[in-house]
């Protein structure tokens, strides 16, 4: 199976270029996913660095660009990808090295948003109590693994990295809104005012398209959009 | 070569949950909280956990803790501390309501409560009907709790190294702990973070077994850290084998799946537990309910063309059911088996999943060990919690939905006591010249060429090993054979030899560290299941398949001086209520 693979190493002083591997077949098993077929090359070519934990599309480390798209390589399946298999690092970050990008912007993004509960009211010596109805609003919300597949495919990020919060930190805002035992929405909203902050968001879409956990970015920021609208009435 | 320095309060080395929540503890009463984690924070493994955390809220039917402590001492093979565990299941509650109103999403019932599942263990009025305990968010639970812990971090502004990894505790003549050595991943450049105390929540060391559930990153760092700085590790030769694991892949599928009403059938389309477990059935303990399946396994009555599995069905729950409770888990099987568990049955086998062993503590998380002559003493400055961890409460066998509580309540249990620890203590003690030699050589090992074998070469040949040898059945002949294979490996290892010699991102280097930590945690695995003659909890020796309370009711210490055993006795105390004296085990 034939691979090409984005190198960049700072420390050699060379410019990045797409390195060729072939992994034999008798390697490949069936229903091998892509990070396998990684772990393989790697355990030849040490030199290979990428990120990996969990192998199960739960922790969010192996975002990288597979043929053009975004996704994690845990659960890519080898035998549903063209060969050669060109991987990427995620696009509009920078490359610290080979598939291994520097998210910091992606996680300042995050925390601007306030992803936390704010509810200022003395804690009940119980649960605060919520409706089935009402929990199931952070259905879709909350298993957000902040892979940045998404804010990655998103060309209004790409233009604006830093004044636009990309569709990840746009979710939270949304998954916190939506809480009912949530009290924040009045600063949440305030701070997401500007042309830029939500506004930038044009419904591209291609967070929809990629998003590894099939959530749906682009219509949380629709629903932010419209409690904006709503207030300033 | 100067190092960069940096100097905090409390240093915390793991992001998981029992770190998280100490962390958060720690910066809200104002202490200077520095957090290391060899991966971002929602990368920890805590983020897989999916079932649930037990407390007693007695949401779904009535419960108390006192229950819960019962289950957990009989869950444990009576290895477990009873004092800790009384503190445990009381707190319990406690620090389940505290994630509530930290954020946690999870799931409701039509009350508006907590929802409450049933989970294997676990029973009401000590031994009676299966109990309602285990609270929930889907089969999320873990990414729910890690994710509200590490967003309430970010409010109470710790100070995260993030992609860090931590190479050796300091420890001065004196013995105190004065902080670590870590190395920045980016950059390659090595970091010497001082600290009053240090917190190790470093998780397990599921990555000893080829085939686990575990994540890349579960190397049990802490734990060789802790060894190579004179603490023993505590009852390592029971290591948890989950009995459904998908088989021949290994990823996790929840005890939820049973809890929610789910059952396991051998080949021969049998329910095979009714004849193991009569009255908990497929909800009997972990250790229980795998052997089972190993035995329908050995004897022939597996599942598939290979008889080398068994299935867990939940079809009959139906397609509703399975969406809103598990569905997690419907995901997995979909993405790597390509079914759908709402209308087949998913292939399972036991694949090793927990630590039980870990580093001593005492039920405030203080790093313990044993006196020369007497009773055990705390170690000055150091703190262990979380699967790291051996405080004992899981004992012998630990409960599903124990994990994501012990956590929570010594992560915040070893917080409050160091907050104690430093209204009293306003300096740093002085760090001599060269504390960070050693640390530094471990580093520098690594930089310089040898003509060894490769470590993901050697990583395969130990994973093999383990399995084969350190498996869920065991017997001395067996048990020699592994030991002598691990202390070869960890002897070949001393001239294992990378690759790659760069400072940037050197994921290479990285793995050889994590490979030092897991060769030296196998010869501790494998020494201490050689040492320990009889059964009990995850511990199944064929030639001695009896509990022996007379001589084995005692906590296994393996140190690094040689490979020396050495033993201490299990604490039968409660804090208030009675203790559970060991009775026979059946469910």
């Amino acid at each position: 199976m034939k691979f090409s693979i984005y190198r960049y190493n700072p420390d050699q002083g060379r410019k990045p270029y797409m390195q060729d591997y072939d992994l034999p077949d008798g390697h490949i098993e069936s229903g091998m996913m892509l990070l396998d077929a990684l772990l393989l090359l790697k355990a030849e070519d040490e030199s290979l660095s990428f990120r990996r934990s969990c192998q199960e599309g739960v922790c969010g480390s192996d975002g990288m660009n597979i043929n053009g798209r975004n996704g994690l390589a845990c659960i890519t399946p080898l035998a549903e990808l063209k060969q050669p298999i060109a991987i990427r690092p995620l696009p509009g970050m920078p490359v610290v090295r080979d598939l291994v990008v520097d998210l910091s912007q992606f996680y300042r993004q995050y925390r601007t948003v306030k992803p936390f509960l704010i509810n200022d009211d003395p804690c009940p010596e119980v649960e605060r109590l919520q409706s089935p109805q009402e929990r199931e609003q952070l259905d879709g919300l909350y298993e957000c693994i902040l892979c940045a597949c998404c804010s990655t495919s998103c060309p209004s990020f790409w233009w604006n990295p830093d004044r636009f919060l990309g569709p990840a930190a746009l979710l939270q805002s949304w998954r916190f809104l939506a809480d009912s035992r949530d009290q924040g929405a009045e600063v949440r909203l305030s701070d997401l005012e500007g042309p830029f902050r939500l506004f930038r968001c044009h419904t591209i879409m291609n967070c929809v398209d990629v998003c590894p956990k099939n959530l749906n970015p682009a219509r949380a920021i629709g629903k932010i959009k419209e409690l904006m609208v709503k207030r300033s009435l | 070569m100067s190092i960069a320095r940096r100097s905090f309060d409390t240093l915390i080395i793991g992001a998981g949950g029992g770190g998280l929540r100490a962390a958060l503890q720690l910066s809200r009463a104002d202490a200077r909280v520095a957090v290391v984690s060899k991966v971002f924070p929602t990368r920890s493994h805590t983020v897989a956990a999916q079932g649930g955390v037990n407390a007693a809220l007695a949401n779904v039917v009535p419960d108390n803790w006192h229950w819960h402590m019962f289950d957990t001492v009989k869950g444990s093979d009576y290895l477990g501390d009873q004092d800790a565990i009384e503190y445990m299941c009381r707190a319990a509650p406690r620090v389940v309501y505290e994630l509530e109103h930290f954020g946690v999403p999870f799931s409701r019932l039509d009350s508006g409560r907590i929802y409450q599942r049933a989970f294997g263990g676990q029973s009401r009025d000590f031994g009676g009907d299966q109990a309602v305990r285990t609270c929930a968010a889907a089969d999320r639970t873990g990414h729910a709790i890690l994710h509200s812990l590490y967003q309430q971090n970010i409010r109470a502004r710790t100070h995260f190294f993030d992609e860090f990894f931590a190479v050796d505790l300091i420890r001065d003549q004196d013995g105190y702990f004065l902080g670590a050595l870590a190395l920045e991943i980016a950059t390659g450049e090595p970091i010497l973070i001082e600290a009053k105390t240090t917190i190790i929540a470093t998780g397990g060391v599921g990555q000893l077994f080829r085939n686990n559930t575990n994540a890349l990153i579960n190397t049990g760092d802490g734990m060789a850290m802790a060894l190579r700085a004179g603490v023993p590790v505590q009852d390592m030769e029971f290591f948890q084998f989950h009995p459904t694991g998908i088989a021949g892949k290994g990823m996790l599928i929840t005890e939820a799946a049973r809890g929610e009403g789910g059952y396991l059938l051998n080949g021969e389309g049998e329910r095979f537990m009714e004849r193991y477990a009569p009255n908990a059935k497929d909800l009997a303990s972990r250790d229980v309910v795998s052997r089972s399946i190993a035995t329908e396994i050995r004897e022939g009555r597996g599942a598939g063309p290979k008889k080398d599995h068994v299935l867990l069905k939940v079809d009959h729950l139906g397609t509703d059911v399975v969406r809103k409770r598990l569905p997690g888990i419907r995901d997995m099987a979909m993405t790597f088996l390509h079914l759908d568990p709402a209308e087949t049955p998913i292939p399972v086998s036991p694949t090793a999943h927990y630590t039980m062993g870990g580093i001593p503590t005492d039920r405030h998380g203080q790093v313990v060990v044993p006196e020369r002559h007497g009773a055990e003493e705390a170690v000055p400055g150091l703190y262990a919690v979380g699967e790291c961890a051996c405080v004992s409460v899981h004992g012998a066998n630990r409960l599903g939905g124990n994990s994501l509580l012990d956590i929570l309540v010594f992560g915040r249990a070893a917080a409050r006591h160091v907050i104690g620890h430093l209204a009293e203590q306003h300096f740093h003690r002085p760090l001599p010249e060269g504390a960070a030699d050693a640390a530094m050589a471990r580093l520098e090992r690594w930089n310089t060429p040898r003509k060894g074998e490769s470590v993901p070469h050697l990583r395969a040949e130990m994973g093999r090993v383990m399995e084969d040898h350190c498996g869920v059945f065991r017997n001395e002949e067996v048990l020699q054979d592994g030991q002598k294979k691990m202390l070869e490996l960890q002897e070949r290892m001393k001239d294992a030899s990378i690759s790659d010699y760069s400072q940037v991102f050197n994921t290479a280097r990285i793995e050889a560290m994590e490979l030092e930590n897991l060769m030296d945690l196998g010869v501790a695995t494998v020494t201490s299941a050689l040492a320990r003659k009889e059964s009990r909890g995850a511990h199944s020796r064929i030639d001695y398949p009896e509990r022996d309370d007379i001589h084995w009711l005692r906590h296994s210490l393996f140190g690094m001086d040689g490979i020396q055993m050495d033993y201490k006795p299990v604490r039968m105390k409660p804090l208030t209520v009675d203790s559970f004296p060991p009775r026979k085990r059946t469910y």
